[in-house]
């Protein structure tokens, strides 16, 4: 459902994503791993048409991001990292201006924000202004957002980042729910996360994908490596090891 | 224009028009903008102290100046707080095109500046029961100074693409609309024309036909002229198109 091809990104002569090829299926739950500046929030941006790649393309279920970026965004819902609200409009209020940007009008627009209220625990503070909510209650506010017309491309950027441990294990859950029936990418800097929820991931490091597969699988990459943190490790480098100039 | 496309604006208007009024900032400068106004009209141009009750020298012709600061100060959130709040990435992520969205948040500020001017009704009133002033000249006193705000409006719109901090966009705006503004003031224009070599005279004046204030006080005279309305809507459209560019750039 998700094909990405060859996408390259690049900011003035900075490299941020150098040849990023994958696909996610329907069904597929994928982790997107990195240290910090990896370029997974730059991928993350260009599979959801926020940045245009200087080269590839983006697919999401057979529609080009690039040729027909709104018929593809029909079909995606995105949480951006720190997730960003407009702060002068109550928690219903806003999800009803994100259901009618996806044509959700009516009825049906009441039934779709009720429904995601309920998903999202969010119903006791449904009239509640975006300003006065607590961190955990911003995060799931723009979750809801990104579910609210049941998208079958669910992008996340770091959605359990400054969650309490029982609101991460919760949004753990429901992303694993979802995952039966989208295609899901989220990207975290929790492996254990990563074991919990994906049924495959990728790390990502300078720009380039260094390892794909099944949390399993990737522990195997390291001989003698115990648990995903230390594949990780040593895979990728710490973001103050300069890269070589190529 | 398909269905599809009037929904959208239509609903980034919306939530854009509502938010004025949940910030404290539209009802400041509405009464400000009225205060300021009105306070001209009767104190500054001392209007009650002449026979005649045509409104354009007395009035209108105050407004370009409020507007040069009141217009930047409503258009300033515009985009400068998507891109603070990061929420510019939920809305380009959105099946929305950017034009839709443009339009959907120009005509939010546009809407909330009609709101203002009907305010000023009242002054119209005031004039039709001292006397009978032509209703033509303040009809397109009011098209003119309608004009004026938006283009204001839509300059700012475009400053405020390109950065995230309010004050740098109202700041910058400000001065866009001062600079437009008096670049055809008269005094100044002629102090210019004498300073520099004969030749170059054309070349002011040249520079001088863009500015807003020709434009608006032919308007004024209570004349439609097709050319200055054509004028500020071009103004109006070039600045929504930079508005376009400034988001793609910000976007890299």
């Amino acid at each position: 459902m998700i094909q990405v091809k060859n996408l390259i990104k690049v900011f003035g002569t900075k490299v941020a994503v150098d040849d990023v090829s994958f696909s996610v299926e329907k069904g597929e739950v994928l982790g997107f791993l990195g240290p910090n500046g990896a370029g997974k929030s730059t991928t993350m941006r260009m599979v959801t048409g926020y940045f245009k790649p200087t080269s590839g393309s983006v697919q999401l279920c057979g529609v080009d991001m690039i040729e027909e970026p709104e018929l593809a965004k029909q079909r995606l819902g995105y949480l951006p990292e720190n997730a960003p609200l407009y702060s002068d409009m109550t928690v219903a209020s806003f999800l009803g201006f994100c259901a009618e940007l996806r044509g959700i009008h009516g009825a049906a627009r009441t039934k779709a924000i009720d429904r995601v209220l309920d998903l999202c625990f969010l119903d006791n503070v449904r009239n509640q202004s975006v300003d006065t909510l607590s961190k955990g209650y911003r995060h799931r506010t723009c979750f809801a957002q990104s579910i609210i017309h049941d998208p079958d491309v669910l992008i996340l950027d770091e959605p359990t980042d400054g969650l309490d441990p029982n609101q991460k294990h919760e949004v753990r859950g429901m992303i694993k729910r979802m995952g039966r029936d989208k295609a899901i990418i989220f990207s975290t800097h929790i492996l254990e996360e990563v074991e919990a929820a994906c049924s495959r991931a990728i790390i990502i490091d300078r720009g380039k994908i260094v390892a794909d597969g099944t949390p399993e699988s990737l522990k195997k990459l390291v001989p003698g490596a115990a648990s995903l943190d230390e594949v990780f490790r040593s895979i990728t480098k710490p973001d103050t090891v300069q890269k070589k100039a190529a | 224009m398909s269905n599809r496309d009037i929904q959208n604006t239509l609903a980034v208007f919306k939530r854009e028009f509502l938010g004025y009024f949940n910030s404290p900032v539209f009802y400041v400068i509405v009464v400000i903008f009225l205060l300021a106004a009105n306070g001209f009209t009767f104190f500054v141009s001392n209007i009650l102290d002449f026979d005649d009750v045509s409104l354009s020298a007395r009035f209108f012709v105050w407004h370009p100046w409020i507007y040069t600061v009141l217009a930047p100060a409503v258009g300033m959130r515009l985009w400068s707080e998507e891109h603070r709040l990061g929420t510019i990435e939920l809305l380009m992520t959105m099946p929305v095109s950017p034009w839709q969205a443009i339009m959907g948040k120009f005509f939010a500020a546009a809407g909330v500046w009609l709101i203002a001017l009907v305010l000023t009704l009242p002054i119209v009133i005031t004039m039709g029961v001292l006397g009978d002033p032509d209703s033509g000249p303040v009809i397109s006193g009011y098209v003119a100074s309608y004009l004026y705000a938006m283009a204001c409006l839509a300059l700012t719109s475009a400053v405020s693409a390109f950065t995230r901090s309010q004050v740098v966009c109202f700041i910058i705006s400000v001065f866009f609309c001062l600079c437009i503004g008096m670049i055809g003031f008269p005094s100044l224009t002629h102090t210019v024309v004498n300073a520099v070599p004969s030749g170059m005279e054309s070349i002011v004046r040249f520079i001088c036909y863009f500015s807003f204030m020709d434009h608006f006080f032919e308007l004024t005279k209570g004349i439609f002229v097709l050319k200055d309305i054509l004028y500020f809507v071009s103004v109006i459209i070039v600045s929504l198109l930079l508005t376009d560019f400034g988001l793609r750039s910000k976007r890299a």
